[in-house]
């Protein structure tokens, strides 16, 4: 008998563990990145939504970990190994890190979309795990699903339409 | 800044901040769009990031947004935000061309564009303006920046700063309404994103910072 899929929603400076058939989503990424690590032998993926490049920088007291590109993934791949899945086997994809708007202060948190996927592709080379494809940048955002049988990323947007990667 | 500790009085206090401020939006929307225009009682919330975007109907709701950064002593973001329907209900009056669309053929229509921006900026202005004589803060708004698309990627922006210090942003939400049409009518959404540094220097201005 076929178990129903559900889908599983990622929030904002959040993350999650899907298994097949269920798909995992995360919606209205902007700067934000979206990054899925997955190995498609075991269909089991995980995604995380980060919004922030460095947890180094934080003035927070207790950090949420899940918010920021380096310890975001640190915990994503912990978590997808403490679910049976092997660093070596492991692949990822991502999406987002737009710039909504132009503004004209150039000030650094303006260009946070691009540091977040540069922070993310920084930190998926330092544990050498591949990016099999990615959707980065432009100045529009994203809703992303993945399915973690077929290793699908399918990406809608408003103005662009809908794509697999 | 402890959002939790927040005392009722402050609470209060941003309440008829946004009170005042789109209330004098409210009569520039009267006069930009000569019709009868209202309010409703703003909504002050601390709210978690993924509240925000339940506020204004989901992370992927498509939404018509203008940002301002607020530049001055108590700097913020303020979003007008309108369903697409609304904007373009808008632009019509604006325009007085009943039969223009945001997107001309797949590409936006600059000429909609910019009256929305320019309608941004009056009604933002006028938001503003009140704060800034309310609290005797001078505050200044961005020139308009405009985008069509999904509300989370929208919001994200004016989070970034907040979200440096912590996981939940103040919110002062008012709604305006325009009251004579049934169908289309143009109704905006105001939202207030004071810094975290803000909060202080309203609440010293208006004599209110020991009220905890």
């Amino acid at each position: 008998m076929n178990k129903e899929q559900t889908i599983i929603k990622v929030g904002i400076a959040d993350l999650n563990i899907v298994t097949a058939p269920d798909v995992i989503r995360t919606s209205g990424l902007g700067s934000c990145v979206g990054i899925v690590i997955y190995d498609v032998g075991k269909q089991i993926a995980g995604m995380a939504h980060v919004m922030l490049p460095d947890s180094k920088h934080a003035k927070q007291q207790t950090l949420n970990h899940y918010k920021y590109a380096d310890t975001a993934v640190d915990i994503l791949i912990e978590k997808l190994c403490m679910k049976g899945l092997r660093k070596p086997l492991m692949k990822a994809k991502l999406a987002g890190g737009a710039q909504m708007f132009q503004f004209n202060s150039g000030s650094d948190m303006m260009r946070i979309g691009q540091r977040n996927t540069e922070a993310v592709l920084q930190k998926l080379a330092e544990h050498n795990i591949p990016v099999i494809s990615s959707d980065v940048g432009g100045n529009f955002g994203r809703t992303i699903e993945f399915d973690p049988q077929t290793a699908n990323l399918r990406i809608r947007t408003i103005t662009k339409g809908e794509e697999i990667i | 800044m402890n959002y939790e500790q927040l005392s009722l009085i402050q609470l209060d206090a941003l309440r008829e901040i946004g009170n005042i401020g789109a209330g004098n939006a409210a009569t520039s929307m009267s006069k930009l769009i000569d019709k009868k225009v209202d309010m409703e009682v703003p909504d002050i919330k601390i709210v978690a990031f993924d509240e925000v975007m339940e506020m204004v109907g989901g992370a992927d709701n498509l939404v018509v947004g203008i940002l301002f950064e607020i530049h001055g002593k108590a700097p913020g973001m303020v979003y007008l935000l309108f369903s697409l329907e609304e904007a373009e209900s808008l632009t019509k009056h604006l325009t007085n061309n009943e039969d223009i669309k945001l997107f001309d053929s797949e590409a936006d229509n600059e000429i909609a564009f910019s009256a929305l921006r320019e309608a941004g900026n009056i009604l933002a202005g006028s938001y503003l303006s009140a704060l800034s004589d309310f609290t005797n803060i001078n505050m200044q708004p961005s020139v308009p920046h405009l985008s069509v698309d999904m509300a989370g990627a929208i919001l994200t922006v004016g989070l970034l700063q907040v979200s440096e210090v912590t996981d939940y942003a103040i919110i002062i939400n008012t709604k305006i309404n325009d009251l004579n049409e049934k169908h289309n009518g143009i109704n905006g959404q105001f939202l207030l994103l004071p810094s975290p540094e803000s909060f202080t220097k309203i609440f010293q201005a208006l004599g209110i910072q020991d009220y905890e």
